[in-house]
């Protein structure tokens, strides 16, 4: 990876700059902004299949936990969202890292199970403790403010959400240069390998792991803040299955790849809206044809065609 | 205190069976291709939607039972050919991504073509409960319970006494020696499938008349095949039909004496459990790797 | 005292016994060879030192420690490296990573500092970088800095492996046969090679199959039949010791 990789970051800032000023209207500045929000998601969920080479099937489960803790701590415990937003993540965190331990020392597809019962479990729990959650028919969220200023809707979420979308992009890009990162392409690569060079294989991958559960748990707060409601399907199955989709299409290890999956799958659900199944049908053509054609994402294979590493 | 016990018992058994169906099914194609088929649970739901089709176009139920195991049947073998053969050396995580894709597909064809309703069989031998020691039987439940001992014990004839059923563990203990010996893996791999399927769609009609069943009825029922099949040993026949019934029993015991509201979450727990204190299952040997 | 003991070591894989009490010492900064025929054991004595297996019984200790059982990443901790039989290269990356890799724990692998870009681990890498390409000349590769790893032929693979255990700076190098699979001329080349890395202070401990290359190399040579222990000394010795010529040749030699 070289200077090459900035320049699409450089690009990608400057259209987020530019868009709000040329959008018709604000239902498609609420789509930049959900795609951006899903392109972070995607980032996160990226490191861990690009480079520990697992998948996680359960990831809108993380999503779950940061969004009804932005809901639920400031509304029954008074907590500040910044403060309610940190205790989710924390929480994604230690559960992550509580469920990736064992499973990491497994060879094998085990995260995918584990992540599976775990989402579902999270899903499970959301709908069933009206208390604190409202149920199936979900909650309202208290925005986050400081002091007399509200941060509240679009126009305040696109700059936040804009600006970390820029520098979870730099972040990546970094990391994958960098020694930790070189470990992880190592550990992709061979296990074995980046065993005897030291690398601590089952650690590395449950860091790797426990920081995609926060990135996922801190958009769901964000999420949850911007929409100022949320429901259980931010937790459910088929939203795992789509950010899985995501990092397919665009291209496991690809931070642009990332990007661009998100922004193709979270605009698709809107052409597709009134047809419901086709949109399930379609998700899966999906996952099938980039599977069996183009198992390396779409960007990868590009950047390979055009002749430069992605 | 024991009727109670009994029909939780009755209850976990009957839904157990299916999952045990189920759980045979993904060993079946584990065994022949370490591929976790995701779209088992699709097979389940597609042989009770078929069976309520056919019914429902005057066809009698024989028949409609028949082609709703023969079609699912054929759509396993086309799944098979479509996107699990093209990419037969692939890393398992594509594998994985594929059948899910493809649950994804299957169960959104039958959304738009069945719509979102809920819909049952009539029960083969009529409704009247059967009392034991103080708990209900519905005749239904005999069935599934009956049909599903018969087809375990007809698989286990299959594979030990046939030469074809021989054929298909062999694959599985380790294919390249079966492919010198002349065995015809893609073949094998064929097969494995289309008997998944039948033994999905099986499990889900039985079911039907006592559950019910709808386009999304596959998701859950598919999944907790799945915990009973890793629970018993991720391929390992006797383990899946085991751990299939044991999760269908520890799910009605747990949704009976400890939270109905949380009966779903069970097996997923379950699951949870398993790996982190014996990924392999009841039944399942250690391997090593050589480096 | 000898840097690396090996005390009564065995393996058993169910009933497979693949290595019984074998006994064994190497000095530091000697070049030591394990031989014997196919089937042997002489990888599993390699990955039972190396940390990929766990012996059933016996002891190996480094320097005085007891290193046996643990894991490959401890040990390269404690400066042993390998190569591998049947290559180990991470086929997604450069020709250069893979030997950057080598040197991972010599370098800060935090990840915050990473994803920051702090200053003190762009310049080490540009460094390592250097490093890394001198290695690459060494081996001589030099005319492969800028290829992936997936275009390399399998010589140069191998070649690869041993840069990238060498920027681990080891003080003990497991070379699992080095030669296997090329011709005459690249043999003596990788003659040459271990000989250079034997120069520069490594002890090397190598399997091999080739006889004239363990004859030309080694200071010393390990004989193994069956799991055990069939010979040890020096390349005179052991040539001439009638149980080998045996094993190798037949009972009718």
């Amino acid at each position: 990876m070289s200077k090459h990789a900035f320049r699409g970051l450089y690009v990608i800032a400057a259209v987020l700059l530019v868009l709000p000023f040329v959008l018709p209207n604000s239902f498609y500045v609420d789509l930049v902004i959900r795609m951006a929000i899903n392109a972070i998601i995607v980032l996160g969920l990226n490191l861990l299949f690009g480079f520990a080479g697992q998948i996680s099937l359960g990831h809108a489960g993380f999503l779950g936990i940061g969004a009804y803790a932005s809901a639920a701590l400031p509304t029954f415990l008074g907590w500040h969202p910044l403060l309610a937003m940190a205790a989710g993540a924390a929480a994604a965190g230690a559960l992550a890292a509580l469920v990736a331990r064992p499973i990491f020392r497994l060879k094998g597809q085990y995260l995918a199970m584990a992540t599976l019962g775990l989402g579902i479990i999270i899903n499970i729990v959301v709908r069933n403790e009206a208390a604190w959650t409202g149920g199936p028919d979900g909650m309202p969220v208290p925005a986050m403010a400081f002091g007399s200023f509200e941060i509240s809707g679009d126009k305040h979420w696109y700059w936040i959400v804009a600006f970390l979308l820029c520098v979870s992009i730099w972040a990546s890009i970094n990391l994958i240069d960098s020694p930790f990162g070189r470990a992880l392409r190592a550990l992709h690569g061979s296990e074995v390998a980046s065993k005897v060079v030291g690398v601590q294989v089952v650690r590395y991958k449950v860091v790797i792991f426990v920081l995609s559960a926060v990135f996922a748990s801190i958009m769901g707060s964000i999420t949850a803040l911007y929409v100022g409601f949320v429901t259980p399907t931010i937790a459910d199955f088929f939203h795992s299955i789509e950010l899985v989709t995501m990092v397919v299409i665009g291209g496991m290890g690809s931070i642009y790849g990332s990007v661009l999956g998100a922004v193709l799958l979270t605009a698709l659900p809107q052409a597709l809206a009134t047809f419901e199944g086709w949109e399930t049908v379609v998700f899966g053509a999906i996952l099938m044809l980039c599977m069996i054609f183009l198992p390396r994402g779409l960007v990868p294979t590009l950047a390979a065609r055009l002749g430069k590493g992605a | 205190m024991l009727a109670e016990f009994l029909q939780f018992l009755f209850s976990g058994i009957t839904v157990g069976s299916t999952y045990a169906l189920a759980a045979l099914g993904f060993t079946l194609i584990y065994n022949s291709s370490h591929v976790i088929n995701f779209a088992q649970g699709e097979f389940i739901m597609l042989g009770g939607m078929l069976a309520v089709y056919f019914t429902q176009t005057g066809l009698g139920l024989p028949l409609s039972i028949l082609l709703a195991i023969a079609l699912p049947a054929v759509v396993g073998l086309v799944l098979e050919k479509v996107a699990i053969e093209p990419v037969k050396g692939a890393e398992p995580v594509t594998l994985i991504i594929i059948t899910i894709g493809a649950s994804l597909v299957l169960r959104g064809l039958i959304q738009i073509w069945l719509g979102k309703g809920t819909f049952s069989l009539p029960a083969f031998s009529g409704e009247q409960p059967i009392e034991v020691l103080g708990a209900t039987l519905m005749p239904q439940s005999l069935w599934v319970m009956g049909v599903t001992a018969v087809v375990v014990c007809a698989l286990w004839y299959f594979f030990a006494r046939t030469l074809y059923g021989k054929a298909m563990l062999a694959t599985s203990y380790n294919r390249v020696a079966a492919e010198m010996v002349g065995i015809n893996t893609d073949g094998v791999l064929f097969l494995s499938f289309a008997m998944s399927a039948a033994l999905g769609a099986l499990g889900g009609i039985l079911l039907t008349p006592i559950t019910l069943t709808s386009y999304d009825a596959g998701i859950m029922l598919g999944l907790k095949g799945f915990v009973g099949a890793v629970l018993g040993g991720l391929g390992n026949g006797l383990g899946a039909v085991v751990g299939g019934l044991l999760v269908g029993v520890l799910e009605a015991m747990g949704a009976g004496y400890i939270s109905s509201s949380y009966k779903d979450a069970i097996p997923f727990v379950l699951i949870l459990l398993i790996l982190f204190f014996r990924p392999n299952g009841l039944f399942g040997g250690k391997t090593t790797d050589r480096v | 005292m000898a840097l690396l003991e090996v005390q009564d070591l065995s393996i058993h894989f169910g009933g497979v016994k693949a290595v019984q009490n074998v006994s064994f010492s190497i000095d530091a900064g000697i070049v030591y060879a394990v031989i014997g025929p196919n089937g042997a054991g002489k990888t599993t004595l390699f990955n039972l030192i190396t940390g990929i297996y766990t012996p059933t019984s016996g002891s190996i200790t480094l320097d005085g420690q007891h290193i046996a059982g643990l894991s490959p990443d401890v040990l390269a901790r404690q400066g042993v490296a390998r190569t591998f039989q049947n290559l180990q290269i991470c086929m997604n990356m450069s020709a250069l990573e893979n030997v950057m890799v080598g040197a991972h724990l010599r370098l800060d692998r935090n990840l915050f500092k990473g994803a920051l870009r702090w200053p003190s681990i762009k310049t080490r890498d540009r460094e390592l970088q250097a490093e890394a390409e001198e290695l690459m000349r060494f081996v001589g590769l030099g005319a492969y800095t800028g290829a992936r790893a997936d275009s390399m032929s399998y010589g140069a693979l191998k070649r690869l492996e041993i840069a990238r255990a060498l920027a681990m700076k080891p003080r003990l190098l497991f070379l699992d046969e080095p030669a296997a699979g090329m011709n005459p001329k690249e043999t003596l080349e990788v003659v040459a090679l271990v000989r250079k890395v034997a120069d520069t202070g490594v002890t090397v401990v190598l399997v091999e199959h080739d006889m004239k290359m363990v004859m030309n190399l080694s200071d010393r040579i390990l004989v193994l039949d069956y799991g055990r222990k069939l010979a040890e000394g020096t390349g005179a010795e052991v040539r001439s010791n009638p149980d080998v010529i045996a094993a190798y040749l037949g009972a009718h030699a």
